[in-house]
């Protein structure tokens, strides 16, 4: 019987996404494992894979169709002996069916057997927030009351997080909410198109006064980042605390494992991630997020190291950083920034983390103040490591010396405990051992 | 006699406790009640059902007296009260057997006797200061309800003071009566016995009658009451009985030291209700009595883990359906359902069953302005709707207040035939939030009093159509 291939549902947060490519064409022979499609998601590129086997019969969404719904048809295999005419009624399932029936139409002979379709792509498992898979309606339940405040405060509804009967926005939850008030009660669910303010039309200024430019689409990455960033620096608390970390130590002990590396290459960067990670385990009061009702203390630290790509920001997690050795680490990351520079990386190994790293020392940058990304409670901006002059014991030395400074969210992390948390770094840093350990 | 397990145990088996057990059981729990007295409870047996029993016999009576204006011509019209006592009974009866019959389709078994609490999930069932069982059960509900609160003065003798109890069974019909107090209880009587004919004196020690209503509501009830032939006296206070060999004298001070004098063959003390907390093992638990009733939170948990109550035993208001709805609440709470939600009190409507009929929800016109809210306020009278007209019922209104700024509809208020089956329209739209565009959108059918709501609605709009 044919078996309908769907749109699969890359991240819990994934109503739709662009076909970009499909590798196989009608006709073609697949097996379990070919690669069929590519299919660009809000975060990543994924390849979508047969299961059965069979002749690729139909595609029924073209290459380069944006918005594709998730569990929509996209296109129709055939077991080896079928003939295309039974592919209408197979294509029937059309978009937003539960996945299992779609697969196998009704008046079909029961195959029941046969493990259903068609997808190696299985969608996450991650307990975010769950946003309502597969609900192809945006309607916001409110009662007439609640929608009447919501207008005259001017409080976005999809923002606020309903108490009523299944969820429903009741006079409570706005009374509780503010004006322009935080979508942070539930970042996973879909959302009206963009956060970012409107200011002067940057394309309207440069037609006036005509300077000369062109025209870039915002991929689906970009437009994530950008929706994500403006609710972080508007919504969270920002406050900023830098710390100089003499690095001498580090690198003569870097250079020691280096030069006696057969299978690895460790950067500073791998000892900074290293370091995050124990420093939140030697102190877990910093390993936190904020909700509203609770103070989220994380039980193991998960670092996402923000790693640019052609595409856009994305940041690939190595878990539980305290537990892994500086090779495990550094082999791991590789792989994390390789994969995320072509597109590849899966949504597990990037949605998550409990604190990120951002390194822009390669770039001789002294010091930046990166932004907290939701819902996480800190980040680690990184620069160089140079060489400055430093006073000790009334003697000015020279020293290499890297500036870090902490974003955190003062909702979850006060002052006091972010500086600690720095202090635990820099022990760790400026004492190396600890870290091979 | 051997301790026995339960999941849930629920002494009483009043509206809030034999609700309590049904939803427990449905919700798969090991079920059992203890009652001391009848299943149903003061409600059942003693209250609200044998009361509307009775009102119904005064009601055709009222008719009856007036089918001159229906058409009707009928003479020597009597009653025999026994049969009218009788039927009451009958009726109370009838539904404290159908509880028996959910008790036994639910699985729930039912012990005969006084709960005790013992501490710690225990609880002993005596009858008779004999015991009957020994309990055990991880979650307690008390659900024991109240009775009639006694004034110094004025307590009952079954002769001439009489409590709701012995006002639903008389020998006889007395001639004359005194009510003191103006609350539901106490006006249900006085428009009963009034309608069958007895002379009937209110006294109510605020300034007006029936006054947790909108004091449009007691003006208009009062004005009807009159008219009806009920004395009524505010801002008045009995302060002696000089009980003779058949009757009662009555002195009652109506305010700058003058005392009234009223002879009567019997008294109605309905002053409010005393929560029956006693004797309950409550020492044995840190459950915790404030201002006379079992303190909970918002999911009707007592201080004592596992111990929960329900109904007329905690806060108020005390009436029948907010001790179900707080029983399912308690219930679904301890099952961890998700869609459990506190009760909102002033989504609690109220009902008084006198001629003319009395219903509420939300808050009054004064309340609301207490409260800081600006109001619009709509009113339509019974004497504008053509139903009313035709039933021969023209007298009542229908008051709506709506926040001005919100349009949230704050309070309904209604006096008239049948507006305690009406009240449940402002029950549904308070409930669901809804705004006066909301209640102005929706199509009421013609002809019925319930266009009398659309009205009002218009009204507090300025766009009223049929007046």
């Amino acid at each position: 019987m044919p078996h309908n291939v769907l749109m699969p549902a890359l991240s819990p947060t994934m109503t739709e996404g662009k076909l970009a490519k499909w590798v196989k064409k009608e006709g073609d022979k697949v097996k379990p494992g070919t690669v069929l499609a590519e299919i660009e998601t809000d975060k990543a590129t994924m390849e979508v894979e047969a299961v059965d086997e069979g002749t690729l019969a139909k595609i029924v969404v073209p290459a380069g169709t944006e918005g594709v719904k998730v569990n929509s048809v996209i296109a129709v295999l055939l077991e080896e002996g079928e003939d295309a005419s039974s592919i209408s009624k197979a294509a029937g399932g059309g978009a937003g069916a539960p996945p299992p029936k779609t697969v196998t139409p009704a008046n079909q002979p029961k195959e029941t057997s046969k493990p259903a379709p068609s997808l190696a792509v299985v969608p996450q498992a991650q307990p975010q927030q769950a946003a309502p898979q597969g609900k192809p309606s945006n309607r916001i339940f409110a009662s007439p009351l609640a929608k009447r405040i919501a207008k005259e405060k001017g409080i976005d509804l999809a923002s606020v997080k309903g108490s009523g009967p299944h969820g429903r926005i009741v006079k409570e939850d706005l009374e509780k909410a503010k004006p322009g008030a935080a979508p942070m009660a539930a970042p996973g669910a879909p959302r009206a198109p963009m956060a970012t303010p409107s200011g002067p039309d940057a394309k309207a200024l440069a037609d006036a006064y005509g300077i000369p430019y062109k025209l870039q689409p915002n991929n689906n990455i970009r437009k994530v980042v950008a929706r994500r960033l403006t609710e972080a620096k508007q919504q969270i608390p920002h406050f900023y605390l830098s710390i100089d970390c003499e690095l001498d130590t580090l690198l003569n002990v870097r250079k020691e494992l280096n030069e006696a590396a057969q299978d690895y290459k460790i950067s500073v960067n791998d000892f900074v991630i290293k370091a995050t990670g124990l420093a939140l385990q030697k102190y877990p009061a910093a390993n936190v997020s904020w909700t509203d009702d609770n103070l989220v203390q994380y039980e193991r630290a998960d670092v996402s190291v923000a790693v640019a790509t052609p595409n856009g920001l994305i940041t690939p997690i190595i878990k539980d950083a305290a537990n892994k050795s500086l090779k495990d680490i550094s082999n791991e990351m590789k792989e994390l920034a390789a994969k995320a520079k072509d597109g590849k990386l899966k949504p597990a190994e990037f949605q998550g983390g409990t604190i990120s790293v951002s390194n822009l020392g390669m770039f001789g940058v002294r010091e930046f103040a990166a932004i907290v990304n939701p819902p996480q409670g800190a980040i680690l901006a990184i620069g160089a490591g140079e060489q400055r002059a430093v006073v000790k014991d009334g003697q000015v030395k020279v020293a290499t010396v890297m500036t870090v400074t902490m974003s955190t969210d003062h909702r979850c992390i006060d002052g006091a405990i972010g500086a600690e948390y720095l202090q635990v770094f820099k022990k760790l840093i400026e004492s190396p051992m600890s870290l091979i350990l | 006699m051997s301790e026995q397990q339960f999941d849930v145990v629920v002494i009483g088996t009043g509206p809030g406790g034999y609700v309590a057990a049904i939803r427990a059981a449905q919700l798969g729990f090991k079920t059992a009640v203890v009652e001391r007295e009848h299943l149903g409870g003061i409600c059942l047996n003693w209250g609200c059902i044998p009361t509307k029993a009775l009102l119904r016999c005064s009601e055709i009576n009222h008719l009856l007296h007036n089918l001159d204006a229906y058409g009707f011509k009928a003479e020597n019209i009597t009653f025999d009260f026994g049969k009218i006592v009788q039927r009451s009974r009958k009726v109370a009866a009838q539904l404290s057997g159908g509880i028996k019959h959910l008790m036994k389709k639910n699985n729930i078994t039912v012990f005969d006797g006084t709960g005790k609490l013992l501490g710690k999930g225990k609880l002993s069932v005596t009858k008779d200061n004999k015991p009957v069982a020994e309990l055990k059960a991880p979650h307690i509900i008390i659900a024991t309800g109240a009775r009639a609160r006694v004034l110094p003065g004025l307590e009952p003798d079954q002769k001439f003071v009489w409590t709701y109890k012995e006002a639903m069974v008389p020998q006889e019909m007395p001639k004359s009566l005194l009510v003191v107090g103006s609350g539901a209880i106490g006006i249900e009587f006085a428009s009963f016995y009034r309608n069958m004919g007895a002379q009937v004196t209110v006294v109510e020690v605020m300034d007006r009658i029936l006054p947790v209503e909108d004091a449009d509501i007691s003006a208009f009830a009062r004005k009807s009451f009159e008219k009806q032939g009920m004395k009524i006296m505010t801002s008045a206070k009995v302060v002696k009985l000089n009980k003779a060999a058949n009757d009662v004298e009555v002195e009652i001070d109506v305010g700058g030291g003058k005392i009234d004098k009223v002879k009567v063959d019997r008294v109605i003390s309905a002053v409010g209700i005393t929560a029956n907390t006693e004797n309950l093992g409550l020492e044995n638990t840190k459950v915790k009595v404030d201002r006379g009733h079992i303190a909970v939170n918002q999911w009707l948990q007592t201080d004592e883990p596992g111990v929960y109550a329900i109904g007329d035993c905690v806060a108020g208001p005390w009436l029948a359906h907010k001790a179900s709805h707080e029983g399912i609440i308690c219930v679904e709470k301890i099952k961890g359902l998700n869609d459990v939600h506190p009760m909102k009190p002033e989504n609690i409507p109220g009902c008084t069953y006198c001629m003319p009929q009395v219903a509420s929800v939300g808050l009054t016109e004064a309340k609301a302005k207490e409260k800081g809210y600006t109001v619009k306020v709509g009113k339509f009278p019974f004497i504008g709707n053509g139903k009313a007209i035709a039933l021969g019922e023209p007298e009542g209104m229908v008051k709506t207040v709506f926040d001005a700024k919100t349009g949230e509809l704050l309070g309904a208020h209604m006096i008239g035939a049948e507006v305690t089956e009406l009240i449940q329209g402002f029950g549904i739209a308070k409930t669901l939030e809804t705004t006066e565009l909301d209640l102005m959108h929706t199509i009421f059918p013609h002809p019925t009093l319930s266009e009398m709501m659309h009205e009002s609605v218009l009204d507090a709009y300025g766009k009223v159509i049929h007046m």
